[in-house]
């Protein structure tokens, strides 16, 4: 029952939050009809063309009948032409974002099980040499820009070593080797991040008293983490696992644009040069969905995994 | 002056990361002094590291393939960033420290809007946000500032209110509104010191994070105009010669990725020293 609630709740939260992003980028797009008519007919049209175009598409009516039409038909699944591919967005969209997924999946696949153990490790014994290894390596990799670690990677394994190609086209088909260096650059930043999280997750349960209290009663050190410390400590981490899917959207189009991998990345990337504005009030709105979608389950999460915090709680508490 | 200072020269991270940023800064400065050629200026195209230019001198980083000194562009770009990266935090703070004070202490419906329109900023991508936004107006300098002002205000602005609102219900607070001080007296001098702490070390990553963001801007060539010297950008105009001459990528790397680490082990200090002072306090 309040599970139930918790996801009206939250999901009411989250259409009002589309809602108002989807005002903005309307705003923010298509409040100047002039720049409208010369982003879709280009730079040459003639102002009668414009006037013709404007008025054959409606653009007379005051800006909220076209903002709510727009909405409308954004939501019935109507997202309109792209002037650059010249196909209906929505058409676009979805094979970009799987593909994107793919390049995210790979990432998380990387991110996780490293981060996990390094921070956990790193957080075990606090000031030991692998804890500082850990913390170190962690800061000069949430240091680097994704477009640096991209640099610094193709130097090693392409300029280099020779071993993996440097452009991510996928031309001829899936290939994995091609997928090696965008997962690695796009997990780069986050498997420092997290481990750094972890450990510092890890080293406040285990200077706990029920910690400290298992080590009394002699259980073995492997045992205490695994059966005691973990549960409290990765708390923290999931949530931050689940958080970095947005940070992740980022990566993706620097590490699509560098590696020219075709995923949403790119496709919002080559709207936004070309002025397609269909496109990119699609992509917007698509990846603050994703955003959206993924705090919500992240905090399901965080209810699952904390029960002393009830998720009732967890939505009314203003944080 | 030794006493203010001494917490922080105990350990050796914050001391490296400190160098490193002050060196950037300096490097910044005295640009013009430091570069050993014109940034903008056609000399020999393509030269590797180390090369010498037959006119006299050395190209000790190579040039690029209109033939600019590496070196000399690296050097002009961190004052570039400096600018830049720092005037666009100074007003995200600017904007983020008002408005988080005037919601922490007035809350109300005035908190309500503003705590509503931050979370709906914040939940874009911020490179989604900052690429919607250059299309919108355009990438010129001023418009980068107001992208990054617009994008990094709201989490400044949460950073504050939840202090404010935090230490509003203080005693010295209501002491000092029995006195009859202003709102915005007690706002700046009695609550905004206590969160100097967390501030200075947010500052510190943010700034590094706003040279990050004018980077990746550059490199996706959105951007600073050319021919400004702008390390972003020099790693996009390199790139499709990279296999060949990697040095045109490379050095610009090595030089954000450094200020970077530089500025996040001075935040990591600073964050050190404020917890210890926090727990003894």
């Amino acid at each position: 029952m309040t599970l139930i609630l918790f996801i009206v709740r939250k999901l009411g939260g989250a259409a009002a939050a589309m809602l108002t992003v989807s005002f903005l980028v309307y705003l923010a797009l298509e409040v100047n009809v002039e720049d409208v008519a010369v982003k879709v007919l280009g730079q040459f049209s003639t102002d009668a063309q414009r006037a013709a175009w404007l008025t054959a598409n409606g653009y007379d009516d005051p800006f909220f009948i076209r903002y709510g039409r727009w909405l409308w038909s954004f939501v019935t699944g109507n997202w309109g032409d792209s002037t650059y591919y010249r196909a209906p967005v929505i058409d676009l969209v979805p094979d970009r974002l799987a593909a994107s997924g793919i390049l995210a999946g790979g990432a998380l696949l990387v991110m996780v099980p490293v981060g996990l153990l390094a921070g956990i490790l790193a957080g075990m014994r606090p000031g030991s040499l692998i804890d500082r290894a850990v913390s170190l390596l962690s800061i000069v990799t949430t240091s680097i820009p994704d477009f640096a670690s991209a640099v610094f990677l193709s130097a090693v394994f392409v300029f280099w070593l020779n071993w993996l190609p440097g452009a991510s086209t996928m031309l001829s088909g899936f290939s994995l080797s091609e997928m090696v260096l965008p997962v690695l650059v796009l997990a780069f930043y986050s498997t420092g991040y997290l481990a750094r999280v972890t450990r510092a997750s890890m080293v406040e349960v285990m200077g706990t008293h029920y910690i400290r209290t298992a080590r009394l009663k002699g259980a073995s050190p492997a045992r205490i983490v695994w059966r005691h410390a973990l549960r409290n400590a990765l708390i923290t981490p999931v949530t931050v696992i689940m958080l970095q899917l947005p940070w992740l959207l980022s990566g993706v189009i620097v590490v699509e644009v560098f590696y020219a991998y075709k995923g949403f990345g790119t496709l919002l990337y080559d709207a936004a040069l070309n002025s397609d504005i269909r496109l990119v009030e699609a992509c917007a709105m698509v990846s603050v969905l994703v955003v959206v979608a993924t705090q919500i389950l992240s905090d399901i999460a965080y209810g699952w995994l904390n029960p002393r915090v009830s998720l009732l709680e967890a939505t009314m508490g203003n944080k | 002056m030794r006493k203010f200072l001494s917490p922080y020269l105990s350990s050796p991270i914050t001391v490296i990361g400190g160098l490193l940023s002050l060196g950037w800064l300096l490097v910044a400065l005295l640009a013009p002094v430091l570069a050993p050629y014109d940034p903008i200026k056609t000399l020999m195209p393509l030269a590797k590291p180390g090369a010498l230019n037959p006119a006299g001198g050395t190209f000790w980083l190579g040039t690029d393939m209109l033939g600019r000194d590496i070196l000399s562009r690296l050097i002009y770009g961190a004052r570039t960033v400096v600018v830049f990266a720092t005037l666009a935090t100074l007003t995200a703070y600017f904007v983020g420290v008002t408005l988080g004070l005037a919601a922490g202490y007035w809350r109300g419906r005035l908190d309500a809007v503003l705590s509503y329109f931050a979370n709906v900023v914040l939940s874009f991508p911020v490179l989604v946000l900052y690429i919607v936004i250059i299309v919108v107006i355009g990438s010129s300098p001023f418009n980068i500032i107001l992208a990054v002002t617009f994008g990094s205000a709201p989490a400044i602005f949460r950073i504050v209110r939840g202090i404010t609102i935090d230490v509003a219900s203080r005693d010295y607070v209501s002491a000092a509104i029995t006195q009859g001080e202003s709102a915005w007296r007690i706002m700046l001098f009695d609550i905004l010191p206590t969160a100097s702490g967390p501030l200075a070390v947010d500052f510190c990553l943010r700034l590094g994070y706003t040279a990050i963001t004018i980077g990746t801007l550059g490199f996706l060539g959105l951007g600073l105009p050319p021919p400004t010297p702008d390390w972003g950008t020099m790693v996009n105009e390199g790139r499709g010669m990279a296999i060949a001459f990697p040095h045109l990528v490379i050095f610009p790397c090595l030089a954000i990725s450094s200020l970077m680490l530089g500025l996040s082990l001075l935040a990591d200090g600073l964050r050190e020293v404020s917890d210890a002072q926090g727990r003894r306090a």
